[in-house]
């Protein structure tokens, strides 16, 4: 029996029988990186979530398997979306049937679009151009297409 | 010693046996049959989506359905009796104990599997692993739903049974000599996984039933037609899924610890360390179920609170990592293949954890959640660590059942394909998720990174394929007709090749 552990205890102690600081030391190491990810995931997050005062407010509904848009002002878009560079909108997300996922790729805008509820999330296009939107949440039979484009002008 | 396949006996005779490697040998075959047609399914869907546009499969509803059916039949039918397999076979003699506490009901237990895998694959549902309302209540097609829900529900007790039964055989039948702290990892690794099977598996039970009866319209649960909320099943679904990926873990990590010390012909750097590992994964591993609803429009607080439940679970895992390395420092190793398959699958656990954190971290996971980068980071686990350390275990395992050696350069081929095809895969869906594909979609648009990224990935299934049919011909041909293997030291290690206890060990 000599190989068996020396457990004092059920966690005991973290010996066996040889030197344990290398491992103490890793752990350290370990604790401390996640502890910088941690704080600065919480710090990045607090800041992007901070919704500038004139947003624009744009409410998007999903539903099976198209996304509707409508403006302050009333006017209504489907399958697409045209914005403007400058300025901060801010989207009020739900669905009238399953989940979906309002998703724009390259600016990082991802939420779930979920009937009953509204979820908010905003963001400021920089560039002109166009990108794609898509569903990340499978809905179903044409999931695979629910996709529509986001145009960004400057603003005339 | 039991050597099933060396000394025939008529196959009802192993069927109705309630002996404990004989239950052993039948979640073997089982689960490595189910892996097999889970596999089949996943070379289908790789294959399919080389190029956009149809290609061999028919229509996205069939897609869907094939990519539901293979995560559950991987998940259930075989991460989970797999590792029943092993625990049945090697945790009453690591106790010291004649069978499993309960030879009946380890029985029934298994028995339930054939019908619950029968539902699955005869219905051949589409709402995905997790059946998320609304879309399983008002949307997904029947009778398949159904038929999944009930499937799972029986897999679900069968795994319940299965836990008691580890429990009490480890904690109440172990030999009277041997300390709870003395139990081998591997059977360590059992006990953990069943305690969270048993706290963690009756929430998703709850959760199953409701949706049985919100599909049948009698209830509103999940359903905001009817005033219910679908957000309250991805709490309780994953209550008992986050936990549930540390019991499909934890066996194959456990399976490691046999092996690592055994061919670097050293003893485990640290028995107590793994053991605490095991523990504070069990109990810790609870505190971070929602880290896969950021994006459900949970509050900044709720998502810092399962960030942090999240990243306290990583060090657990982190300690096994250095653990293996530690017990390979200076030892004599040895890279049979069964080693070859655990070094391997140590390696892709970290990338995988290394990932896992990338996902915990709020900001990011907006990038990744729901996208390929998650399908990637979830099959480093479970292909990458827990296949990969099963299937190295069946390889130290193979004389054992059947008397006789496989053959060892077919092993490492295996290994070398599959570990080929495992980085080709899996590494790229990671890079192919920051590029914005999101998963589960039967046709993409023809981005040219998008192309290209999934054309290495489906080049990687077929090699893991391949090498998946070389290692069912070494094994199929080796139970039969390999060399009767040295069944004092079948890999020329020098020591016994069991029992641990009574193992000498050269350098102490
Ligand atoms: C270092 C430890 C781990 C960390 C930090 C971690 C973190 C995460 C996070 C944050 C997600 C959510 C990603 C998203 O959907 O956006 C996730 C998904 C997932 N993880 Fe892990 N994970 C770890 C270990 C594991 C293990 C050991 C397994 C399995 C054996 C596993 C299996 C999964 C699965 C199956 C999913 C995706 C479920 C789905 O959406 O279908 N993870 N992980
Ligand atoms: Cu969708
Ligand atoms: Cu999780």
């Amino acid at each position: 029996m000599q190989n068996q552990p020396n457990m004092r205890g059920l966690i005991g102690s973290m010996s066996d029988e040889h030197s344990s600081w290398p491992e103490w030391v890793y752990i350290g190491v370990v604790v401390a990186l996640l502890c910088w990810v941690g704080a600065e995931a919480w710090n990045v997050e607090r800041l992007v979530e901070h919704v500038p005062e004139d947003a624009e407010i744009i409410k998007v509904v999903g539903q099976q398997w198209f996304w509707t848009f409508e403006h302050e002002d009333g006017t209504k878009e489907v399958g697409e979306l045209h914005l403007e560079t400058g300025k901060a909108y801010k989207f009020e997300i739900t669905s009238t049937d399953v989940n979906h996922s309002f998703n724009i790729h390259d600016y990082v805008v991802l939420l779930d679009a979920v009937p009953g509820r509204i979820n908010t999330v905003w963001f400021s296009p920089t560039e002109a151009g166009e990108y794609d939107i898509q569903c990340r949440e499978y809905c179903g039979l044409i999931h695979y297409n629910m996709r529509g484009k986001l145009y960004v002008e400057d603003p005339s | 010693m039991v050597l099933e396949l060396h000394k025939p006996r008529p196959i009802w005779q192993i069927m109705f046996s309630t002996h404990h490697t004989d239950v052993g040998l039948l979640y073997l075959i089982m689960s490595l049959g189910f892996l097999f047609l889970g596999g089949a399914l996943a070379l289908a869907i790789r294959a399919e989506l080389f190029f956009p546009g149809s290609q061999i499969i028919a229509d996205s509803m069939t897609f869907n359905r094939m990519f539901t059916v293979h995560g559950t039949t991987l998940i259930f039918l075989f991460i989970l009796p797999s590792a029943s397999a092993v625990g049945n076979y090697f945790v009453p003699i690591m106790v010291r104990y004649k069978d499993m506490a309960y030879p009946k009901l380890n029985a029934i237990a298994f028995w339930m599997i054939p019908p619950g895998g029968a539902l699955i694959w005869l219905g051949f549902a589409d709402f995905t692993w997790y059946a998320t309302p609304p879309y399983s209540i008002i949307s997904a097609p029947g009778p398949a739903a159904d038929m999944w829900i009930f499937g799972l529900k029986i897999l679900g007790v069968s795994s319940i049974l299965g836990a008691i039964n580890f429990v009490v055989t480890i904690m109440k039948c172990k030999h009277p000599d041997m300390s709870l702290g003395q139990v081998p990892l591997l059977a360590w690794s059992f006990l953990s996984s069943s305690l969270i099977i048993l706290v963690a598996l009756p929430t998703f039970a709850a959760a199953l039933l409701m949706l049985l009866t919100d599909r049948l319209g009698v209830s509103g649960f999940f359903n905001p037609a009817m005033g219910g909320d679908p957000i309250a099943y991805a709490h309780l679904f994953w209550f008992t899924f986050h936990p549930e990926v540390y019991v499909l873990v934890i066996p194959a990590i456990g399976m490691m610890y046999e092996i690592i010390p055994r061919f670097s012909r050293k003893p485990i750097f640290s028995h107590a360390s793994g053991l605490a590992a095991f523990i504070i994964l069990a109990i810790v591993g609870f505190s971070s179920w929602a880290h896969h609803m950021y994006a459900t429009g949970m509050s900044f607080t709720e998502k810092t609170v399962f960030m942090v439940g999240t990243l306290a679970a990583v060090p657990a895992s982190a300690m096994h990592v250095f653990n293996f390395l530690a017990t390979m420092w200076g030892g004599r190793i040895r890279f049979s293949t069964p080693m070859m398959w655990a070094v391997g699958g140590i390696a892709l656990f970290f990338s995988a954890g290394a990932g896992g954190v990338v996902n915990s971290a709020m900001p990011l996971d907006f990038v990744t959640h729901d996208s390929y980068w998650v399908v990637g980071h979830f099959h480093l686990f479970v292909m990458g660590t827990i296949a990969f350390g099963t299937i190295g275990y069946v390889y130290y395992m193979f004389p054992y059942v059947t008397g006789r050696m496989y053959h060892e350069v077919l092993g490492k081929i295996h290994f070398v394909l599959a570990m080929i095809g495992t980085v080709m895969v899996f590494f790229t869906q990671h890079v192919l998720g920051l590029y914005g594909m999101p998963r589960r979609i039967y046709d993409y648009p023809p981005i040219p990174e998008w192309i290209a990224m999934n054309q290495i990935a489906t080049v990687g299934a077929m090699l893991i394929g391949i090498s998946m049919a070389i290692w069912l011909g070494n094994m199929i041909y080796s139970s039969a007709k390999g060399p009767e293997a040295n069944m004092e030291d079948p890999f020329g290690l020098g020591g016994r090749y069991y029992y641990p206890h009574t193992q000498k060990n050269p350098h102490h």
